[in-house]
């Protein structure tokens, strides 16, 4: 099985849509870390790089909205979601323009950064934005469906992406795979209890259900890969047929994938909800791999957080 | 400066610049171009200015200062170090799990550390802070920063500097390390800054530009600074980033990369011959 980072991925992905002549870029002296300087590479004329300056970067891109481009502008999730949030909010989202704030290195996989460098509230903080639409693909293949997508969709959009190389889910960069936004995924079927993961937790959630499939338990595995919009029926469905539900995000579990199952669940049909998450506390410095484990992201966290709900169910 | 306190300054700086190679080394990730650039400075500061004590951490007539460009949190470290407040064995353990030496400064785990700091921007902004309760408590402590180049380009350096002249902080000293590079690569092509000179001038500060690698000359505008009445003073001190070890200098590409086995061995190499030439 291939390994590519959904930031690679984005980064060809603008190289090869980019040839649809409304597409800007804009970066903020990140763009190999980024990779929108593989798109700088074809397109060196529609590449902007804007200094060190984030939350000028998003109020810069939402003017070139105004002019009918599509706008994509990318740097670290901590600094996209957080640092230039108002702008964000208030140049884009407001005025409900096509700003594609595509942003990487989020969660607690940057690594040797430490805390500072490492966003675990930004699907919480993006979500609550009127108009935004929040989208975190797990893999290459899905990384290149989202931005097609985001292209394809008017108005602002908010692309979470990784830095570590993550093991292919729907097959590699360019497979034509089945996407639509909005639709969440089912990449397994099962009736004891329903895993669904975002980004990089798809994979861990997959391999949890392998442990729970040995130990005779049959858990539904999806990727909820669009957060907002959220699929309330796929969500429903799953609430009604297994009665457990683990959420897992490489996100604080306050707001972010674990809080929206949770408001579509109480709202509809309730059902037991475990979430696998960071655990409402700053990360640390140290090697993403091991920092996994030291956050309780593993998929051995995620088998764990089923047996409970399936517990708290009976 | 007496030819003994120099030449203690420098082997200051000697010693920072192997522990700065050695951390970045030890943990395959970090930022040694930057590090180094900003090392001379640091050297001077915690080695001969700054009033502050290993033992005293918390004391709140200590002199401040704030690494802005936190990224270069490794030379800091080895300041730090060689001043007292930790044992050398901790930069062996840099950017790794459970580590007391963070990826970027953090006052909470790391004694000697006064705000924590990685978003660029921010500590300049929390110095002004700092210098503002000096006044308001009327207290002597002096507050020092640094600033990367590319870190200007974030419009909150320019909000801090017109609220310290607005609030004529001469209790506040900042140094501007002028490397000329950032990340994707020369400022003056990623994001032309202008006359850094002449645009902090513009904003109320007294403005000294100086080699800074210099520390004769650190010493002189470190002095005149503190003579300074009712403005902030930044020093615009002109750098090579990756210096002292050669193959570093200057390069962009090793802003954030981390030398393998043999780059690690010829850096090592250069520095224990500049600390050897030191000691005769
Ligand atoms: C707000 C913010 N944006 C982006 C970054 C990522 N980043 C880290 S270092 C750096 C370049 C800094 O260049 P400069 O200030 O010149 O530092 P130096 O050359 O001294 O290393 C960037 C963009 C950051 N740490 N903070
Ligand atoms: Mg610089």
């Amino acid at each position: 099985m291939g390994k590519m980072a959904t930031r690679e991925a984005y980064g060809r992905a603008l190289a090869e849509f980019g040839v649809d002549e409304r597409v800007v870029v804009l970066d903020a002296d990140l763009s190999k870390s980024t990779f929108t300087v593989t798109f700088k590479k074809v397109f060196p004329e529609r590449h902007f790089n804007m200094g060190i300056a984030e939350g000028n970067m998003m109020s810069v891109a939402a003017g070139m909205a105004t002019c009918g481009k599509i706008a994509f502008a990318s740097t670290f999730a901590i600094f996209a979601a957080e640092r230039a949030l108002e702008q964000v909010r208030n140049s884009a989202c407001y005025p409900n323009l096509n700003v594609k704030v595509c942003a990487t290195h989020a969660g607690i996989t940057v690594g040797e950064d430490g805390a500072s460098h490492q966003c675990v509230e930004d699907l919480a903080i993006m979500r609550a934005i009127p108009n935004m639409h929040v989208v975190s693909p797990c893999d290459g293949a899905s990384a290149r469906a989202v931005i097609r997508a985001a292209m394809d969709t008017p108005g602002p959009f908010y692309v979470r992406l990784g830095r570590l190389a993550v093991e292919d889910v729907y097959g590699a960069y360019g497979d034509e795979i089945s996407f639509t936004l909005g639709k969440a995924n089912t990449l397994r079927e099962g009736t004891d209890v329903t895993l669904i993961g975002i980004g990089l937790m798809v994979q861990q959630s997959l391999k949890a259900a392998e442990i729970l499939a040995q130990e005779g338990i049959s858990a539904r595995v999806i990727d909820m890969h669009t957060l907002k919009p959220i699929d309330v029926e796929t969500i429903v469905k799953a609430s009604k047929e297994t009665g457990a539900i683990v959420t897992a995000e490489e996100h604080n579990i306050i707001g972010g994938l674990g809080g929206a199952v949770a408001e579509v669940l109480s709202e509809n049909a309730p059902c037991i909800l475990r979430r696998v998450g960071v655990k409402d506390i700053f990360g640390q410095s140290g090697k993403p791999e091991e920092l996994l484990v030291l956050y309780h992201l593993m998929p051995e966290d995620i088998v764990k957080a089923a047996h409970e709900a399936i517990a708290a169910r009976k | 400066m007496d030819k003994i306190t120099e030449k203690r300054l420098k082997l200051f700086a000697a010693n920072m610049r192997k522990m700065i190679i050695e951390g970045v080394f030890q943990a395959q990730s970090g930022h040694p171009g930057g590090s180094l650039s900003c090392t001379d400075i640091l050297a001077y500061l915690y080695g001969e200015r700054l009033h502050v004590d290993p033992c005293d951490t918390a004391n709140p007539d200590r002199d401040r200062f704030v690494l802005s460009k936190g990224h270069c949190a490794p030379a800091l470290y080895a300041a730090l170090t060689l001043r007292g407040f930790f044992a050398s064995c901790e930069i062996g353990g840099l950017r790794s799990c459970g580590a007391m030496l963070q990826g970027h400064p953090c006052m909470t785990e790391t004694p000697g550390v006064d705000m924590s700091t990685g978003s660029l921007g921010q500590g300049i902004a929390a110095s002004v802070g700092m210098a503002m309760m000096g006044k308001l408590d009327k207290k002597d402590y002096r507050v020092f920063s640094i600033l990367g180049d590319g870190e200007l380009q974030e419009g909150e350096v320019w909000e801090a500097q017109m609220a310290a002249a607005h609030y004529k902080l001469d209790n506040l000293t900042a140094f501007i390390d002028n490397n000329g590079l950032q990340i994707d690569g020369p400022t003056s092509e990623v994001m032309n800054l202008g006359s850094i000179p002449a645009k902090v001038a513009a904003f109320g500060w007294h403005v000294i530009e100086i080699d800074g690698h210099d520390l004769q000359q650190i010493e002189n505008a470190v002095h005149e600074a503190e003579n300074v009445k009712g403005q902030p003073t930044m020093i615009v001190a002109h750098t090579h980033k990756g210096k002292g070890v050669s193959f570093m200098e200057d390069q962009a590409q090793w802003h954030g990369a981390a030398p393998k086995q043999d780059q690690y061995d010829a850096a090592m190499i250069e520095l224990n011959a500049a600390i050897a030439a030191l000691e005769v």
